[in-house]
């Protein structure tokens, strides 16, 4: 009943989205009104529609329907109800369906706002997103369809929609259950959060493609989804973090970034988005880079449906399995047209797209913003080759490779220095024009600081030379940044006669973008201090130990104190864990539990780590294997990951940063009508 | 005395490649050995996760191959080459820098110099001072720029009266 429903509104909603698309498309060449309106209430209507498919198949997943092939794949009984309802993009058929329901979300937020100065990119928006959403409908109404059911025929089970000839409905007794790695509360949030980033960029995309189809060269288009990329960029970022925590907390291997395909997959469109954050700035200022702000953000979509596609296709395990997967060609054909469609846009715009000023000088922020756009492609470059160059080696030579964690970070680690040095120099810079003189002038204080820490940290910490160059560009970024803080709120304060936190404050929320960027970089070098310490510094270490016994490592002892195994039969889930006791230099610090839970289910394993946190390094406990009976003795695994807490304090700032700089503030422009209409108002009312 | 002593380091320099034989063989190579070789292969199942913390059967099986074989007294390079010739060049972290793989190496830099080389010639010519030639280019601009105020101050007059 309820899939029957499901499938229904599944398939209205294709419906209506195919009939929003023709309607804006005839209203936008007809130029009429009744028409674009139309489409734009069909539009509307497809959120409310795929809500309630929504709702029925979370319906179908908290109530145990193992009837439902995409139910019985993903839950089990056993499952507490808010990992049942997680389960909705636990799996390929859900994930997609939510998918559709978030970019039905957004553009129904899109097209509610008011449109009266921009109405001719209405049509063309509804145009763009509901292409993009008919072809996620059209995947789960025809190939990857969450609401499929088994049937009994003739003696063997068979998933179908509607029942076969003969055929009876087929309920398993209890269902696979989620992998048990993605029963992390991070992992619970971080698909979500990752796929709101993507379906975000889809928002600016298609305001983009508004812009070209209508011929409106001005900057409009950035100006109303400048708050669109943001969001997005800030659910993207978010999205990696969390994954990155996740693999740190469930993964066992002592990291929390291993450069698999999946992440880059995520981190690519995070790459140009970052990109366009920057660039977007230069139009807006100055009027430039407008075929390159265009491209970015064709990349950046295109880039979100691809990593789509290779996280959903099946092609990175295989490139025959991408083939024989139903939804792989589809994903590559409408990753190509649009790509193809998008480019053909841009070169027919080509001439009416010219920059309105000149560029003066290689030092302006603005000729910088654009050597930072080329380090961020530099690094696109090696992702998407690191991810399709395995690819092209088994179709061409017919001979899988891997390529793992080495080539990525011997290839992007100059590519970062690089971005870092620019961090340091570029909020320096004036638009317009900057010479070397005025930028060494504001320079080199911080730098001649950040030497000076430098050659401390030479003295006391290490020796390591690509460490000192990375602690030196930190260095110069924090100061340079701190610096900028400093200087406009001390001209401020000698100004407005303000004391200086007055002047701050005010100063920050006069400016928000420029000082939420400056938060940001300062978040980015906290990461890269936790970067830094575990690239470079990880130490580790693997022994047998009995009871009593211990390892040492950078000062630390563990010594093997208990260990013991219980089921629990509710949970599905057998538990091993361990007690060691942690000293530091002679000194008990306290104990540390790593432990091995196995789902019986899926017949898993997942190592838990015992961690133990300080500013100052992680120390990371694994139990890798013990003896069954006696428990007698264990092995462990001991990672030792210095300055890694930075990495998460930096997160957390980085999300301040983004949330003040994208905080909605009321448009300056709108004060003064605001304050008349308020005026009049009271003067009538007299 | 004396000979009886020559005798006995004569024996013991004799002996000593022996014990040092069976020294070896009793040497059971540590976990950290084991794993700075497991840390440089992958299997071919386990897709992006270094041999030396996957925690499946199999990964674990491969793990104790690598200690049989540092036990045999092989090196580092022998038992890559082992692995390499037994399952192909995936369990490599990276692919050997020979024929097609060559493109994996080089496109990257290849690609990136060439942004970088179409980046510097494109600010150059944006920043190149204005010649008596492109006076014509020059006039177009600057009645763009002029055009481009025009509707700026249009649209802000539009915003006024909103």
């Amino acid at each position: 009943m309820f899939a029957e429903f499901g499938y229904g509104i599944l398939v209205v909603s294709f419906l209506v989205a195919m009939y929003s698309l023709i309607a804006a498309v005839y209203g936008a060449i007809e130029k009429s009104a009744a028409m674009v309106e139309s489409s734009r209430r069909a539009m509307l209507l497809t959120f409310p529609l795929l809500s309630l498919s929504a709702a029925a198949l979370v319906y179908l997943l908290v109530n145990n329907h193992f009837e439902v092939a995409f139910v019985y794949e993903v839950t089990s009984r056993s499952m507490p109800t808010y990992l049942k309802v997680t389960a909705w993009w636990g799996g390929q058929a859900g994930s997609l369906l939510f998918w559709a329901w978030l970019l039905a979300a957004f553009t129904s937020a899109v097209t509610i706002r008011k449109w009266e100065r921009d109405i001719e990119f209405l049509p063309w928006v509804i145009v763009v997103n509901s292409i993009t959403l008919l072809f996620f409908l059209g995947m789960v109404v025809f190939y990857e369809n969450p609401f499929t059911r088994f049937w009994l025929v003739g003696g063997s089970v068979e998933p179908h929609m509607f029942a076969p000839l003969n055929a009876t409905l087929f309920a398993a007794p209890d269902g696979n259950g989620l992998n048990p790695l993605l029963r992390h509360p991070g992992m619970v949030i971080h698909p979500p959060m990752l796929y709101l980033g993507f379906v975000a960029y889809v928002i600016p995309y298609s305001f983009a493609m508004a812009a070209l189809i209508t011929g409106r060269t001005d900057d409009r288009w950035i100006r109303l989804t400048r708050r669109w990329s943001l969001w997005a960029w800030l659910f993207l970022s978010f999205g990696l973090v969390l994954g990155g925590r996740w693999a740190y907390d469930v993964l066992g291997w002592g990291g929390y970034w291993g450069w698999d395909p999946v992440e880059i997959a995520a981190f690519m469109p995070w790459l140009t988005g970052t990109a366009f954050l920057h660039s977007v700035m230069i139009q807006e200022k100055r009027g430039l880079f407008k075929h390159w702000n265009m491209i970015l953000v064709i990349l950046t979509y295109s880039l979100v449906i691809f990593g789509t596609f290779l996280t959903r296709s099946g092609v990175l395990s295989s490139v025959h399995a991408f083939a024989n997967s139903p939804i792989g060609p589809f994903f590559m054909a409408f990753v190509s047209l649009t790509l193809v469609v998008s480019i053909a846009l841009v070169i027919w715009r080509w001439p009416i797209l010219q920059g309105e000023t000149e560029m003066n000088s290689m030092l302006s922020r603005e000729a910088l913003f654009l050597l930072n756009n080329l380090l961020f492609m530099s690094v696109l470059v090696v992702c998407f080759w690191g991810v399709v160059s395995p690819l092209a080696s088994e179709l061409f030579t017919n001979q899988k490779v891997t390529l793992g964690p080495p080539f990525y970070e011997r290839a992007t680690a100059p590519i970062f220095a690089a971005l870092m040095f620019l961090m340091g120099v570029a909020p320096l810079s004036a638009w317009g024009h900057s010479t070397i003189q005025t930028l060494g002038r504001a320079i080199w204080k911080s730098a001649l600081a950040a030497l000076v820490l430098t050659v401390i940290l030479f003295i006391t910490y290490t020796q390591n030379y690509i460490a000192l160059i990375g602690f030196f560009l930190i260095a110069l970024v924090l100061l340079v940044t701190l610096q900028e803080f400093w200087r406009a709120a001390r001209a401020r304060q000698r100004a407005q006669s303000e004391n200086f936190f007055t002047a701050l404050t005010r100063l920050m929320g006069r400016n928000r973008r420029r000082y939420g960027g400056y938060i940001i970089h300062i978040s980015m070098m906290l990461m890269a201090i936790g970067i830094l310490g575990i690239e470079i510094f990880q130490t580790e270490t693997q022994g047998a130990l009995a009871q009593g016994e211990q390892l040492n490592i950078e000062g630390y002892t563990v010594e093997y104190r208990e260990l013991a195994s219980w089921p629990d039969e509710g949970e599905g889930v057998n538990y091993t864990r361990a007690v060691v006791d942690v000293y530091e230099n002679g000194i008990y610090l306290g104990e540390l539990t790593p432990r091995i839970d196995y789902y019986f289910d899926s017949q898993q394993n997942m190592t838990i780590p015992g961690n133990r946190s300080t500013l100052k390094d992680d120390l990371y406990v694994l139990l890798v294997d013990w003896e069954p009976v006696s428990n007698a003795g264990a092995t462990f695994k001991i990672y030792v990951n210095p300055l890694v807490n930075w990495m998460w304090i930096g997160s957390l700032l980085f999300f301040i940063g983004v949330i003040f700089a994208a905080w909605p503030d009321r448009d300056p422009a709108e004060e003064p009508v605001r304050a008349a209409r308020k005026a009049h108002q009271s003067s009538a009312a007299d | 005395m004396r000979k009886f002593l020559f005798i006995l380091a004569l024996l013991f320099l004799l002996g000593s490649p022996f014990t040092t034989t069976a020294f070896a063989q009793n040497n059971v190579p540590t976990d950290d050995e084991v794993n700075a070789i497991a840390h440089k292969l992958y299997c071919p199942v386990c897709e992006s996760t270094p041999l030396d913390v996957c925690p499946t059967q199999a990964c674990k099986e491969w793990r104790e191959l690598i200690r049989s074989m540092l036990a045999e007294g092989k090196t580092e390079e022998e038992i890559t080459r082992h692995f390499v010739d037994q399952y192909g060049a995936r369990v490599l972290a990276e692919p050997p820098k020979e024929g097609f793989f060559w493109l994996i190496y080089l496109l990257p830099p290849a690609i990136i110099l060439l942004g970088a080389v179409v980046l510097f010639r494109s600010l150059k010519e944006w920043t190149k001072p204005k010649t008596a030639s492109s006076a014509l280019d020059g006039n177009r601009s600057e009645l763009s720029v002029k055009k481009d105020d025009y509707v700026s101050r249009f649209e802000e007059e539009l915003k006024k009266q909103k």
